[in-house]
């Protein structure tokens, strides 16, 4: 087929992406149809979705005619601060301790940074005093818990952890266990990563969430899906699905340092309604902070 | 969530069908959806508009307008693009014709290269060369562990240095000690990095100067959205990229990034990972992608793996009977277990178009066809044969001996009674009952 020929060269030269896209967008002066066309191309390159992308659209050009706004740079400033708000949820705060020990569970599938962000949140607490367990629920994945182990070493954490192969909601059981004996004040529970399409593994999680409900009334007090700011429109199956299975409370995006930008949580808020509570962007601990909707803004535009 | 494009296509298809030929405003809608549906899989938003603009011309061409089944004549259009876009080519992995093969797999955080590396080698392993896996990633806390604790099970040396921090270091001497010890494949898992981290990019340049890998593999997550190409081409432009492993394909991720790389890179698609067992590493077939991309199933992969679970000559006997409307409770059962040797009931039905919803159900449980099982296996062969003989204080028996209800039991025996008729009145139609192919 001669005719897809030359394909490639033509994408060589529009791959520049998210940031072309924006530049592109805020040299224009006026608000016209290449105006539009323009937002909605940067809006998927930074994949917020097709259907997100059209809802904000249309809502801007309804906003634009009403306000009668004509100049480019009026009409991103109202985006701007449309999506900061869209994505200020009333739970966008990582949920008060008041329990103790105040449980966290963190999901997600696999290779989206569940270990190092319970590292970083070991480490953090630790610095304010906290005393802090981590649950090693990763019982599949080779060295899944030597992993957890090393982190509780660097950040000075206690851990509970079985043999490799072990019901993870023992590993739970025996953890909260110790956190009550204890009496520490931050328990992370780290669990295997998993496909949210997999129906057994995600009544794993279910059950672990049984047993950590039964064991502590009220817990877990934050369960957080961790999301991999490189991920697309799977992303949405995700949040729907983990949701579903074990009540999350917060999103965490992680590897934000990137070029990435995570554009798929704007979806996940409209779509899911799940609030994003902390953004990671880097391999340090203190690279993993509350996540503020207005930064987040300026960052990606 | 989406809904295929076979089904949105045929839609708009059937709305037009009273007005005879397809105007180029038609063709325009048609479009709309395929772009859609590109977008929705993450595929590269400059390569859809260019794709888009391609079709287009071949669209409002002849073929179309007047095919008398313009939809399919559409996605047959879009699907080949597609498929020449992957490249129709199988892309084996090259060996050296002696020595030692050095493969090096890269890639960000989280792609799946540990776990890749180790599939890897159990593959090799198995067609009779000797691997030897080398732990460069000397970031990660505990990543050398997890590479020793992979190739213990696979049985598979794993060369590793625990507590030096010099990848290219390790990744020399590994391929030194290969050398001695009469390895035929060296595999090198290096530590996961943004292709923007300018530190670990030069890092990985070293470990590919002293290794001279005959194969450098980007291991690609399915789930990328649209920053794929941008990652993809700058990994290449550092490291000179070979061909790509695209992960995570067992979940419910579309996999357009892996198109938008093909597409921008001309690096081809080695194998696809499709779960988390060392075995789940398949070869890749760019027609199969494509209907994922399209969300049109993955009719051949299901074929193909019921051909290797189902015996033909016990098919042929299934088919008589049958035919014949003497399918008993027992071929049920049997035929129950050989779906269930194909894997997760919940995977199957994704497989099928049309069918991807369901599987999202609750009520299509694993569990369910246990308790089926039991039940069946709670019976006496002469009631299998004809579940007709089954009267009350039978079904009673049966429930105690299932520990199921006797309402289980009669749910049961009317399926199967719904499913014989319907047997039977397929095969008056056209023969045995046949998997609708795209």
């Amino acid at each position: 087929m001669q005719w897809l020929t030359g394909l490639r060269d033509a994408l060589a030269k529009t791959r520049n992406g998210l940031a072309g896209h924006w530049n592109a967008l805020l040299g224009r002066q006026l608000v016209d149809d290449d105006f539009w066309d323009e937002l909605e191309e940067t809006l998927i390159s930074a994949d917020f979705g097709v259907s997100t992308t059209h809802k904000i659209v249309e809502q801007l050009k309804l906003a634009a005619q009403q306000r009668n706004l004509r100049a480019a740079d009026d009409v991103v400033r109202v985006f701007r601060s449309d999506v900061a708000d869209y994505l200020a949820h009333p739970n966008i705060a990582p949920v008060e301790p008041k329990a103790k020990p105040h449980v966290v569970l963190v999901v997600g599938v696999n290779g989206s940074g569940k270990t190092t962000t319970i590292g970083k949140l070991a480490a953090q607490a630790r610095r304010d005093g906290r005393s802090v367990l981590l649950v090693a629920g990763d019982t599949f994945r080779a060295a899944a818990g030597e992993q957890l182990a090393e982190w509780a070493k660097r950040s000075g954490a206690e851990f509970v952890r079985h043999n490799p192969g072990a019901d993870p909601a023992a590993v739970v059981f025996d953890g909260l266990a110790a956190a009550k004996a204890r009496g520490t004040d931050l328990v992370l529970i780290d669990t295997a990563g998993r496909l949210q399409t997999k129906h057994n593994l995600m009544e794993e999680l279910k059950k672990i969430r049984r047993v950590i409900a039964r064991e502590l009334e009220g817990a877990p007090h934050e369960t957080l899906l961790v999301l991999d700011a490189t991920t697309g429109q799977n992303a949405l199956s995700q949040a729907k699905l983990f949701h579903e299975a074990a009540d999350v409370t917060g999103i965490v995006l992680t590897k934000l340092d990137g070029t990435a930008k995570g554009g798929i949580i704007v979806a996940i808020m409209d779509q899911a309604d799940l609030p994003v509570k902390y953004v990671g962007f880097g391999e340090r601990v203190d690279q993993l902070k509350p996540f503020d909707p207005a930064s987040y803004v300026d960052a990606l535009f | 969530m989406f809904e295929s494009l076979s089904d949105r296509l045929a839609a708009i298809f059937t709305r037009l069908r009273s007005r005879g030929k397809l105007s180029e405003a038609d063709v325009s809608e048609v479009l709309r959806e395929v772009r859609i549906a590109l977008l929705e899989a993450d595929v590269n938003l400059a390569l859809v508009k260019d794709f888009i603009a391609r079709i287009r011309e071949r669209a409002v061409g002849a073929e179309v307008l007047e095919s008398m089944t313009p939809a399919q004549a559409v996605i047959a259009i879009v699907r080949d693009g597609l498929i020449e876009l992957l490249g129709s080519q199988e892309a084996p992995v090259r060996f050296a014709p002696s020595g030692v093969s050095a493969v090096m797999l890269a890639g960000l955080q989280g792609s799946g290269k540990t776990t890749q590396a180790a599939k890897l080698a159990a593959l090799w392993q198995g067609q009779g060369r000797r691997p030897l896996l080398v732990a460069c990633d000397v970031h990660r806390p505990a990543a050398v562990e997890q590479l020793i604790a992979l190739g213990a099970q696979i049985e598979v040396p794993v060369y590793s240095e625990p507590g030096n921090g010099d990848a290219p270091a390790i990744a020399r001497r590994a391929l030194e000690q290969a050398r001695r010890t009469g390895n035929s494949v060296a595999i090198f898992d290096t530590a996961g990095r943004l292709q923007i981290d300018e530190p670990m990019m030069a890092e990985l340049e070293r470990v590919k100067t002293a290794v001279e890998p005959i194969e450098t593999l980007l291991v690609v997550d399915a789930m990328t959205g649209q920053e794929a190409v941008k990652v993809a081409t700058t990994f290449d432009q550092r490291i000179g990229v070979t061909g790509m492993i695209l992960t995570k394909l067992d979940g419910d991720a579309r996999g357009g990034a892996a198109l938008s790389i093909r597409a921008v890179t001309g690096k081809p698609v080695k194998f696809i990972g499709v779960g988390e067992k060392i075995g789940a590493l398949e070869p890749f077939y760019p027609d199969r992608l494509v209907s994922r991309v399209l969300g049109m199933g993955d009719v051949l992969t299901l074929i193909e793996k019921s051909q290797r679970v189902f015996d033909e000559r016990q098919a042929k006997k299934l088919a008589t009977k049958i035919r014949d409307a003497r399918f008993t409770l027992s071929d049920f059962l049997e035929q129950m277990r050989q779906i269930k040797r194909m894997g997760s009931v919940q995977d199957l039905l994704k497989m099928i178009p049309g069918m991807g919803k369901l599987a999202e159900r609750p009520e299509v449980d694993e569990r369910e066809l246990a308790r089926v099982e039991a039940i069946i296996l709670s019976m006496t062969p002469q009631e299998r044969d004809d579940p007709r003989i089954l009267n009350a204080s039978r079904r009673r028996r049966i429930a105690a001996g299932s520990g199921r209800t006797v309402q289980d039991i009669n749910r049961l025996v009317k399926q199967f009674e719904a499913s014989q008729k319907m047997m039977r009145s397929l095969s008056k139609q056209r023969g045995a009952p046949r998997i609708p192919l795209h």
